[in-house]
């Protein structure tokens, strides 16, 4: 779509007024009060959260028959499931009897789920499995459907990765995650056997709002500011290598509805396929191979792309898969305009040699997570942004305008990704309800 | 085991829980006081220092399960490093600390190696707000010279979820 004739859909576009996109004056601003309020977090959950598909989990999570787990997503809480004949289930986590939690484990392996407060039973299916004498309930109990565990209103994947919808007119996952999708793959096809979550996750939470951490996953102008100290310990280390790239590619690319991803050659090693010297030479035999296999299936090109280049990618509204020096699946529900619950987990190839696996793990904690060299600093940026905006009333906009002139040809360190997210969060809050 | 004492290395005096404890105790105020090139000093060269996810097991590994901290003696080195400077801005300025060491125990001992346990409860307060950290901490110490050398330390957190958001300070 050229500008002229997105600026002249934008002005047909209905608006919240919190999004000022001005293309002749290359300005890009947003209200800080989309940080702060609490009716615009409500009118978040309608038109966000009840419509959009939203990820709970991945495949491997719940890899044997009757694994089960509980997560919070959506505000919404429930039980992710694998039935005895290996479907995949998302169901309500509240018995249909009295509405008591049934499952209240985090995780485990069972054959039937039974709510403690009166004993009602369900299969794994969420089909009803208590039978009582005669005269106690009607035969609807037991066939009807009404006594069986409700599930969401739709569940789909794409490679393994599971996301709900409440809205059950929502169009597929498929047409949802757009341009995503390929990205996704450059993901996914990295391990011969497919991929895994590895190692449980982090769950932490962040005195900030939830959106903050959308924009800053997916923020290349922060890194160096923010993040100096982890490129002091790179250079420290030997763990830096020369970040140049063969082949012309995009830095960063609009993945559609919302999404966007950054690509970039990576200064640091990455244990899919890019030694570095901080490594050992014990170990660059091993990644050489994965490097080799890499290209020899996926071609030159595409093979390299997956090898060297990090990517950082937002899928509209909460999902981010970093495949950076390691790779994060992140996902973060509001829980109030300043507070958030993050979940985190590292994927990783399955069935990859332990050496690697632990070299994997050790690479994330590198950057990522509560106790990384950098994440703790993400936290604090997000938390001072927040603080910053006890202002609002007087200083009233962020501005995330950088490199606006190069048009979509943009860099990694402009804010082109964050423009694309801002878009679409502001088409869906001004939509009106049932449109 | 006798809660008295323990035998650390034939020859040597006797390893006492009160030798632990001031051992634990040294450690903490150096913790608290951001001294941190001294406490990092207290480390052998090939020591770990590691923080699992909060309510992971005693015997989690790191190298199959996903840590929140699992530093070999360089990243430690380099993590100590980081704390110095302005620009690790999660702990700039600095967070005030104060923790609590008890429940000191010596889990085993033989040939100058020595097991031992505590609990602990650790107050980070920064940014008007007040974090709270609490669990129990693994040690091996290696007691077969002077000074002593920590050559492991798992802080094991025992909460649900990571309530305060970042292990930014040293536990």
């Amino acid at each position: 779509m050229t500008l002229l004739e997105r600026t002249a859909r934008d002005a047909a576009a209905p608006k919240t007024g919190m999004v000022a996109e001005d293309p002749d004056r290359f300005v890009f601003r947003v209200a800080r009060k989309a940080f702060t309020d609490e009716a615009i977090l409500e009118e978040e959950r309608r038109r966000i959260f009840d419509r959009c598909w939203l990820y709970l989990g991945h495949g491997s999570e719940i890899a044997q028959d009757c694994d089960f787990l509980t997560r919070s997503v959506g505000g919404r809480e429930l039980v992710f499931n694998r039935d005895r004949g290996g479907a995949v289930h998302a169901f309500l986590n509240t018995c249909p009897h009295r509405g008591a939690q049934l499952v209240r484990e985090p995780r485990g392996n069972a054959m039937s789920f039974q709510c403690f407060y009166h004993g009602w039973a369900f299969n794994v299916n969420g089909r009803f499995a208590s039978r009582y004498a005669e005269g106690n309930y009607g035969e609807g109990h037991y066939s009807g459907g009404c006594a069986d565990l409700v599930g969401v209103p739709r569940l789909e994947h794409y490679r393994d990765f599971y996301f709900v919808n409440f809205d059950r007119n929502a169009v597929n996952l498929s047409d949802y995650l757009a341009g995503a999708k390929e990205i996704i793959d450059l993901v996914a096809d990295q391990g011969e056997a497919g991929m895994e979550i590895v190692g449980g996750g982090q769950n932490y939470f962040i005195d900030a709002n939830w959106k903050l951490l959308a924009e800053n996953s997916v923020d290349g102008f922060h890194g160096l500011p923010t993040h100096q100290t982890y490129f002091d310990y790179l250079t420290n280390v030997g763990g830096l290598r020369p970040d140049k790239f063969p082949y012309p590619f995009r830095q960063v690319t609009d993945l559609g509805n919302g999404h966007a991803v950054i690509e970039y050659p990576s200064p640091w090693g990455r244990p899919v396929a890019r030694w570095t010297p901080a490594w050992g030479d014990e170990k660059r035999e091993m990644i050489e191979a994965g490097r080799a296999r890499l290209v020899q299936q996926f071609g030159e090109k595409r093979g390299l792309r997956m090898a060297e280049l990090s990517r950082n990618m937002i899928i509209f509204p909460n999902l981010v898969i970093n495949d950076i020096m390691a790779i994060t699946v992140r996902t973060f529900q509001p829980l109030a305009p300043d507070r958030m619950a993050v979940s985190a987990w590292a994927l990783g190839v399955k069935d990859e040699d332990e050496r690697l696996r632990a070299l994997r793990l050790f690479n994330f904690l590198e950057f990522l997570g509560p106790g990384g060299l950098a994440t703790p600093d993400d936290v604090e940026a997000l938390e001072s942004c927040q603080r910053g905006y006890r202002n609002q009333r007087e200083a009233q906009w962020n501005d995330i305008s950088k490199g606006m002139p190069r048009g979509a040809d943009a860099n990694t360190d402009d804010e082109e990704q964050m423009r694309c997210y801002w878009r679409e969060w502001d088409r869906r809050l001004a939509a009106s309800a049932g449109a | 085991m006798s809660a008295a004492a323990t035998m650390a290395k034939p020859g040597l005096a006797p390893v006492t829980r009160a030798d632990v404890e001031d051992f634990l105790y040294a450690e903490a105020a150096l913790l608290d006081e951001w001294r941190l090139s001294e406490w990092f000093a207290l480390f052998a060269p090939g020591s770990v220092y590691e923080v699992p996810t909060a309510g992971a097991p005693d015997d989690a590994d790191s190298a199959k399960a996903l840590f929140y901290i699992a530093d070999d003696y360089v990243r430690l080195r380099e993590r100590v490093a980081r704390l110095g400077k302005r620009e690790a801005h999660a702990e700039f300025p600095r967070s005030r600390l104060r923790r609590m060491v008890s429940n000191v125990r010596i889990l085993s001992a033989s040939a100058g190696q020595l097991r031992a346990a505590c609990n602990l409860v650790c107050y980070r307060a920064k940014n008007g707000k007040v974090d709270t950290y609490f669990g129990h901490a693994l040690y091996e110490l290696d007691v077969s010279g002077s000074p002593w050398r920590i050559t492991t330390k798992r802080v094991m957190l025992d909460m649900d979820l990571l309530y305060p958001g970042k292990v930014s300070i040293l536990l």
